[in-house]
């Protein structure tokens, strides 16, 4: 029955069809003479049609087709931090070592380095009984991230034996009684979810240091956002301000479909980017993912899960993971592309019908989950969408928004006018706050809340006035009404727009965030009633104590510094009634 | 297996020819076909298995039959490659154009042309002076960049591109470029253009050219950028030239492409273009770069015309994906007059913040930039308020910005198409000349210390201590 050689039959681009072959559905398979890596993604009476993840040309009918056994795994264990890979796992300097700077193809790599030596501490004792998930022991496997070794989900008895000491990741570390052996890596089908307790609705902000993302529209640990927006908009500096500045304990960066450059620049910059959590180079923590526009569709389709598969391994750690993936836009062209190739009855524009389940299956992966081994632990998946035109009616933004439950809504116009982030702050939304106030109430101030809904109405009532002002110009407005639209201006440029490229303001403490809101809300008080006591409008905005609030941000000690200048404005602004 | 000459075509479609054939070809094959009366045309294969083979013929399936010989080559695709290349102009195909010789081999170039690793980049990062202040000031270009003209008919981007080629330098070194350059099906008068203002400033000896113009086969374009880039990448990679490719029009590549879905039967994507249409592209721009431990460098500038100057179009759109920002022409500018017509606000480049700043430009260049943007955009959007509600219902500070919009577009905007502005003192100087109409509070985007250094009143204080 399981017929292991069989021969092409069929060659159109990256889709493959064999003959005589009885492969299971998502085995992997050789194909051709140079053994070319593929995945069987349709059996078709004798037919067995192969997604292959190299490129296909020169191939011919006729030649082999050989099964492995295997569906696509990923290789799991320490060495995985620091690392970049393409979609199916090779690590890119080791395609770097074997066929120089342009990727040619027929060249297998492990995902891990398997005869590096690691320092195995073991946690687990001769005796315990140990379950699946279980941790048995670390690795310390960069200057900050601890490598916990676990039982593989489908393991655990008692053990027989475990050593500390140094070893490859394919030797044994760990005997159980039943003669199972454990090593410190272990294998996972990438299309299969990694399996957990139990999921808990998350509850603690994911932290950015962006403002208009955590004050205003936040991110849970383990929650899941979608970033659309037009090309140029912003959404890859957006992936890469999380990637940077975000506390998560992981990171997962994957480069799906895009620049080459974009990712050089990840691989230039992180290791000389300080984690302000940890003081030590972000590049610990981050594992990048690179299946760049021109690299193979087939293995751009896979590289998402690639990424989540990994992900999700550093969850059952108990860590706390953000992934990205830019953009899932590109991964859905190639399941577009590739259910073309098989002749698929297609969906809207073209996308096959089972996108938007495919979409939701990828975010489900999300979540704050129990982890077999009972710790806590998470994946928070941050998407961005490049619609068409920039236009969202599309299936891939739809089937996004449909899951997500925050939506950071990019605007061209915005862009246009260099704000950034071009977040537009009236489409955007996120469904956390609730659940994330009591935190906010807890560590950052008790008041939170209620100061992010004073901001968020303020920038509401600015867009009614701003549709008054269109008609009769700002001067026709009562006083108040332009100090309001003072206030949302001011909002506007000292608040949400956050430049990624100036050393200091491309992060802010979500304390210092709360400080600036409030400052905000101050001059609108004080100005209030300097207005009411016969100052000009004119004279309080202008005070130069406001210009060296919002210039401020630019430099460092800031945080220390705001206290005196919300004060000083307040002073100016008395100044400025008495002037009168 | 060449040799052996099949005739069994069963079906012609478009520019598709469909066959029997009893022995394996591969996929990708070159082919060659031999009609009745003796003439030659060429393609290559796009779906082969052991039953039927579908070739995609370059010049077009006129005049073929049943009767026409197929041969399969053997091989894919190849380019002849070598230094010899440059100081010559080949058709669409890479044939020479010029009467010249063959391309004596230094090498036989795929001209699909691998991936470079992403990790085996290296970051584009050398500010590249174009001499034109929209660009140098706004949408600053770096060494490696892929960087496209979006334009529409009628309007001067050919006259935009020249003038780059022709300014193009790195400050401080006097590494020269080399241009690729490659048609694809525009017109001969415009191929006229090019090749007497290359031939003007001597370029064109410096320079390579492949051309497939309106009336040369439409299928044939799928091709020659393929081979400009493998050219391109050759000189770059193999000889440490620093190349400017600059490919026109990338509309016309994409209606060939679309072409070939059409004939294929493919379910299309948006607008009828295929649903792979981002990764071809993608395929070309990404062969722009700079690679660790080689010399050389590919810049590109492929030029595109917005159908119906709608940039939301799958052509625009797609490019906008994948290239390092763009530049965009803009009608209304052209139409008050102004050349170049570069609408800096729908502009954008990548990698400017990369390229431009302390060491590279100056340290001020980045806030300047934003500074320039936020007042004109906002300018701009005064314009159609003014329209609706006057001057008197504005304050002080619009009124400033509105003006600041009209002396933008009169005198940074515009320059004549020989003037070579460098980008200190002729570009950001005049800058800061021009933003100094506005009030200084109202210049929230500039640091206090750049005030301080470069602000004509300051500087004027400066120099009269
Ligand atoms: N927060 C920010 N601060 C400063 N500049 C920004 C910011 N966000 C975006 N930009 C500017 O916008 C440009 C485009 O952003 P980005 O590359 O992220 O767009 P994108 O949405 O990913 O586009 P594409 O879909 O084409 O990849 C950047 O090069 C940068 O100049
Ligand atoms: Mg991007």
């Amino acid at each position: 029955m399981s017929k292991e050689n069989g021969l092409i039959y069929r060659i159109s681009g990256p889709v493959v069809t064999a003959v005589g072959i009885a492969p299971r559905m998502y085995e992997v398979v050789r194909v051709g003479h140079e053994g070319l890596m593929g995945e069987v993604i349709e059996l078709h009476g004798d037919q067995s049609v192969i997604q292959v993840y190299e490129e296909t040309s020169g191939i011919k009918p006729g030649e082999p087709v050989v099964r492995t056994g295997q569906t696509l795994s990923v290789q799991l264990g320490p060495g995985l931090l620091t690392q970049i890979y393409d979609g199916i796992q090779r690590p890119l300097p080791k395609l770097e070592e074997t066929m120089g700077v342009f990727i040619t193809r027929g060249v297998d790599a492990d995902g891990l380095d398997l005869e590096k030596k690691w320092e195995f501490n073991a946690t687990a004792k001769k005796g315990d009984e140990i379950g699946p998930g279980q941790v048995i022991g670390t690795v310390q496997e960069t200057e900050t991230i601890e490598h916990r070794v676990m039982v593989p989900p489908n393991s655990g008895g008692k053990v027989k034996a475990i050593k500390s000491g140094t070893f490859n990741i394919t030797e044994p570390v760990c005997t159980l009684e039943d003669g199972t052996e454990i090593a410190m890596m272990q294998e996972w089908p990438v299309r299969s979810p990694r399996p957990f307790v139990q999921k808990y609705a998350p509850d603690v902000p994911l932290i950015t240091g962006q403002r208009i993302l955590d004050f205003l529209f936040p991110l849970a640990k383990g929650g899941t956002a979608g970033i659309p927006g037009p090309f140029g908009s912003g959404k890859t500096v957006t992936q890469q301000q999380l990637a940077k500045w975000s506390d998560a304990q992981i990171v997962v960066y994957i480069g799906c479909g895009e620049r080459g450059n974009e990712m050089t620049e990840v691989l230039d910059e992180f290791p000389h980017l300080i984690d302000p959590n940890t003081n030590k180079p972000l590049m610990n923590r981050t594992v990048m993912i690179a299946n760049t526009s021109n690299m193979p569709v087939a293995a751009r389709e896979a590289s998402v899960y690639t990424g989540i598969t990994i992900a999700e391994y550093f969850r059952d750690m108990g860590y706390n993971v953000a992934l990205m993936a830019d953009s899932t836009s590109r991964w859905a062209e190639a399941m577009r592309e590739i259910s073309s190739r098989l002749e698929e009855m297609p969906g809207e524009e073209g996308y096959p019908a089972y996108l938007s389940s495919r979409l939701a299956e990828f975010y489900e992966r999300a979540g704050r989950v129990r982890t077999l081994a009972g710790d806590d632990g998470s994946v928070s998946v941050i998407g961005a969408v490049s619609p068409p035109g920039g236009d969202i009616s599309e299936p891939v933004s739809q089937g996004t928004l449909r899951i997500v439950k925050v939506f950071w809504g990019l605007d061209a116009g915005l862009a246009r006018q260099r704000h950034f982030p071009a977040i537009n702050w009236l489409s955007s939304y996120s469904l956390y706050p609730q659940a994330l106030d009591q935190w906010y109430r807890d560590n950052i101030a008790s008041d939170f809340p209620e100061v992010r809904t004073d901001i968020s109405t303020l920038l509401q009532v600015e867009a009614e006035l701003q549709e008054i002002v269109q008609l009769v110009g700002s001067d026709a407005l009562p006083v108040d009404q332009q100090l309001t639209l003072e206030v949302a201006r001011m909002i506007r440029e000292f608040f949400l727009q956050q430049n990624a490229f100036h050393d200091v303001d491309t992060f802010s403490d979500l304390g210092l965030q709360y400080h600036m809101a409030r400052a905000i809300l101050s001059f609108q008080e004080e100005a209030k009633k300097a207005i009411a006591g016969g100052a000009q409008l004119e004279d309080v905005v202008n005070i130069p104590a406001r210009t060296d609030l919002m210039r401020g941000r630019f430099e460092k000690g800031y945080d220390e510094r705001i206290g005196e200048l919300v004060t000083e404005m307040g002073k100016q602004i008395a100044a400025s009634m008495e002037a009168n | 297996m060449s040799g052996k000459e099949y005739r069994t075509i069963t079906d012609v479609k478009g520019p598709l020819v469909f066959l029997n054939k009893t022995e394996p070809v591969s996929f990708g094959e070159i082919v060659q076909l031999r009609l009745s009366d003796g003439s030659m045309k060429n393609g290559q294969v796009l779906d082969t298995s052991d039953d039927q083979v579908i070739v995609q013929v370059f010049e077009g399936t006129s005049s073929v039959d049943r009767q026409t010989g197929v041969k399969f080559l053997g091989d894919v695709f190849k380019l002849p490659v070598s230094k010899g290349l440059i100081g010559r102009i080949l058709d669409g195909a890479g044939r020479p154009r010029d009467g010249g010789p063959e391309i004596v081999a230094d090498e036989m170039a795929d001209i699909i042309g691998a991936a470079i690793n992403p990790y085996s980049r290296q970051s584009p990062e050398s500010f590249i002076q174009t001499g034109i202040s929209a660009i140098d000031a706004c949408t600053s270009l770096v060494r490696g960049q892929k960087l496209p003209i979006f334009s529409a008919s009628g309007l001067p981007h050919n006259d935009i591109a020249l003038q780059i080629a022709r300014q193009a330098k790195l400050v401080g070194s006097d590494d020269d470029f080399v241009v690729v350059f490659c048609a694809m099906g525009i017109t001969a008068e415009e191929y006229n253009f090019f090749v007497h203002d290359l031939e003007r400033t001597g370029a064109l000896e410096n320079a390579a050219l492949f051309v497939n113009l309106a009336d040369d086969p439409a299928v044939e374009r799928l091709i020659t950028p393929r081979l400009a880039l493998t050219a391109a990448e050759y000189l770059a990679f193999e000889h440490d030239y620093h190349v400017l490719v600059i490919y026109t029009d990338m509309t016309n590549y994409c209606e060939s492409l679309r072409q070939i879905g059409a004939a294929r039967e493919e379910v299309p994507g948006r607008r009828g273009y295929p649903g792979y249409m981002y990764t071809d592209l993608a395929m070309l721009y990404e062969r722009a770069g700079l690679v660790k431990g080689k010399k050389g460098s590919i810049t590109q500038f492929p030029i595109l015309t917005m159908p119906g100057d709608d940039i939301t179009h799958p052509i625009p759109d797609l490019s906008g994906y994948i290239t390092e920002g763009q530049i965009v022409i803009s009608r209304e500018l052209h139409q008050k007059g102004i050349y170049p017509p570069i609408n800096v606000l729908p502009s954008l480049s990548r990698l400017m913040n990369a390229g431009i700043g302390p060491g590279k430009t100056r340290e001020d260049h980045k806030s300047v930039s934003d500074q320039l943007y936020a007042a004109y955009a906002q300018g701009r959007e005064l314009r159609g308020l003014v329209a609706i509600v006057g001057e008197d219902a504005l304050n002080e500070r619009d009124l400033q910005l509105l003006k600041f919009a009209d002396i933008f577009e009169d005198q940074f905007l515009r320059q004549s198409r020989d003037e070579d502005r460098s980008i200190n003192e002729g570009t950001l100087d005049l800058a800061w000349d021009l933003l100094s109409n506005i009030d200084t509070k109202y210049l929230v985007r500039l640091d206090q210390k750049w005030i301080d250094k470069y602000h004509p009143t300051d500087r004027k204080d400066s120099e009269e201590e």
